[in-house]
């Protein structure tokens, strides 16, 4: 909680600008994919089907929750972590307190649970401004928008945390976090895509948080044990990340 | 000559921060132990190591030491780049595990009481490891709330810390644009926060300019006054013989001396030294003047030492042998002629 203070106070120095984007960031994107996109997207005939008979901007949106979140918690966790192990030294000077490597976990788990559900809230803001999408789902799309980002953000962090230099973090971002984005489910129907391609969709911690969000937002119908299925998968995702990285942490600050 | 302790101007300040400081040596120990750490009655050590050892893989950084801290000593690990002072100093700030030896610390054990340790421990790290995003006092007061300080008390004491490191007017300014002397100071009122029973300083000045160093070494002395036990290492021979009461000389992992800096001085070398500068290159042809002059002499790179009770002597003798130096100084003998006596390297490379 102590070590979640320090990376509060580093934010508040840069709060405005951040909120004002995580706002008009999503109107943008809402406004060009689902109006711009959708237009064409719906004279389709057959669309209306495969999108699961909601037009594309209710399909879309929702998918724009969780690439929100996993994309704040991507870039949340590779240079920030490096960063506060390598070049701050924030992390040594911690290590120099009664703090224990599972306490800088711990705060950054918090972390990334508030930037990745206060940049899905701003999404979920403005995409209660279109009629299509506005739903009290929406506030339950949050914390599953949240959860997704945080499951991507911790196995990054271990990673990070452990690394001498950034020079594989463009990759990661290139060729991980990227496909992932892409091909998670958010701006079409899995389905679409030959098999091969298909599964980078289901592994995906993305994909997880896009199903459950487009659920809640459209107010589908989503089995109870799918969405277990869908919180305990991201929920592992987490652990195993938080467990690696305070390991990977420990290993360098107490050598 | 040494720089000399010439703290005559700052004692009679002294009185003002003594107040001040009261606190920060308070949980540590009374006068009364003290005076009997002095006199010699057994009072537990601070810090007790025996055949302390740090091994990276195959490399052995600290080789079986052995050493006690006293409450209220300034004791200093004094040796080169690489000869496991820094090692060590992590070992006793319970960030790195031992690997063998016995190491406590106020009877605690590292290895089990890590946390415990720590909150009683201030540490100024070799490299500054403040957040530069932010200002000067949320450093000292987020410092703080990680040893449980309430936001008040942290804010309380960081206003306390930043006069006395003289930094009042720059509390609120981020801490990147600041000058590597204020940026060390700020990271020794961080140090205080807590405190400690214990300051800890890994090369405290290196990579400052002098004055900077002056004006450092000036915080650290109050510091040990008001009964702060101190335990820094440094290559800075004129820093140890300032700050330390008692000291040790590392090289290669081992201690191979240790005492106060006069005993080591009159110990492993003589009162003066005479250091002769001759052209380039020349100094190989030269050295027959000089040997035999004093009682030794060491031939270095750029200069001859001369090791004489009586330096002037020994000048007026080599050249009375017919030497022709291009520059001769007399100096009394420091740490660092006693650190190239015992093991023929000197301190910074």
């Amino acid at each position: 909680m102590r070590v979640f203070e320090w990376k509060l106070a580093v934010y508040r120095r840069v709060w405005k600008a951040n909120v004002l984007t995580s706002l008009l960031q999503p109107l943008l994107y809402l406004l060009a994919m689902g109006l711009g996109v959708g237009a064409l997207v719906n004279k389709n005939g057959g669309s209306a089907r495969l999108l699961g008979g909601v037009p594309y901007i209710a399909f879309v949106a929702p998918g724009l929750l969780a690439t929100t979140a996993m994309m704040v918690g991507a870039i949340e966790s590779l240079w920030p972590v490096h960063d506060a192990m390598k070049w701050g030294r924030q992390y040594e000077a911690m290590s120099a307190t009664p703090l224990e490597p599972a306490d800088i976990v711990l705060a950054h788990v918090l972390w990334l649970m508030f930037r990745t559900g206060t940049a899905a809230a701003a999404v979920a803001a403005a995409m209660a401004l279109f009629p299509d999408v506005r739903s009290w789902g929406l506030v339950a799309a949050i914390p599953a928008a949240m959860l997704s980002g945080v499951a991507l953000g911790m196995p990054l962090s271990a990673w990070a945390v452990s690394r001498e230099r950034e020079m594989s973090f463009p990759l990661i971002q290139r060729f991980i976090i990227v496909p992932l984005f892409l091909f998670g489910g958010a701006f079409f129907p899995l389905s679409q895509l030959p098999i091969g391609i298909r599964i980078i969709g289901y592994i995906s911690p993305l994909w997880h948080g896009v199903e459950m969000c487009r659920s809640w937002v459209s107010g589908t119908h989503m089995t109870a044990l799918a969405a277990v299925g869908h919180v305990t998968y991201l929920t592992v995702f987490v652990v195993v990340g938080s467990v690696y990285m305070r390991r990977l942490a420990k290993d360098r600050l107490f050598a | 000559m040494s720089i000399g302790r010439d703290y005559g101007g700052s004692l009679t300040q002294t009185a003002e921060f003594g107040q001040l400081l009261c606190w920060v040596s308070s949980c540590g120990m009374t006068v009364g132990d003290q005076a009997s750490a002095s006199a010699g009655a057994p009072v537990a050590p601070l810090i007790h190591a025996s055949g302390l050892r740090k091994q990276f893989g195959d490399f052995v950084a600290v080789d079986g030491i052995d050493f006690d801290v006293q409450p209220g000593e300034a004791f200093g690990f004094l040796g080169p780049n690489g000869a496991g002072k820094s090692s060590t100093m992590r070992m006793i700030g319970c960030t790195s595990p031992t690997s063998g030896g016995t190491l406590q610390l106020f009877g605690l054990d590292p290895a089990t009481d890590g946390p415990a340790i720590r909150r009683r421990l201030g540490v100024v790290p070799q490299m500054d490891s403040l957040d530069n995003e932010l200002t000067v006092e949320e450093n000292l007061v987020i410092y703080g709330r990680y040893f449980d300080l309430s936001r008040a008390e942290a804010r309380r004491r960081a206003k306390e810390l930043l006069d006395f490191v003289q930094l009042t007017d720059r509390a609120t300014s981020r801490v990147e644009p600041l000058s590597g002397g204020m940026k060390r100071r700020v990271t020794i009122a961080r140090s205080l926060i807590n405190q400690p029973d214990l300051l800890l300083l890994d090369e405290p000045t290196t990579g400052l300019d002098p004055q900077a160093r002056h004006i450092l070494w000036d915080r650290l002395y109050r510091l040990k006054q008001q009964g702060v036990t101190l335990v820094l290492t440094t290559h800075y021979m004129d820093e140890a013989e300032q700050l330390c009461d008692r000291l040790v000389v590392m090289d290669a992992g081992k201690i191979v001396a240790q005492g106060s800096p006069r005993q080591l001085i009159d110990e492993h070398a003589t009162r003066e030294v005479l250091e002769l500068r001759f052209r380039a290159g020349s100094n190989e042809e030269n050295v027959q003047y000089a040997s035999g002059v004093g009682d030794r002499h060491e031939v270095l790179p750029d200069r001859i030492l001369v090791y004489a009770h009586n330096g002037d002597e020994a000048l007026a003798k080599a050249i009375a042998n017919g030497a022709q130096p291009e520059s001769a100084l007399v100096r009394r003998s420091t740490l660092e002629d006693v650190f190239l006596r015992l093991t023929g390297r000197t301190l910074v490379e």
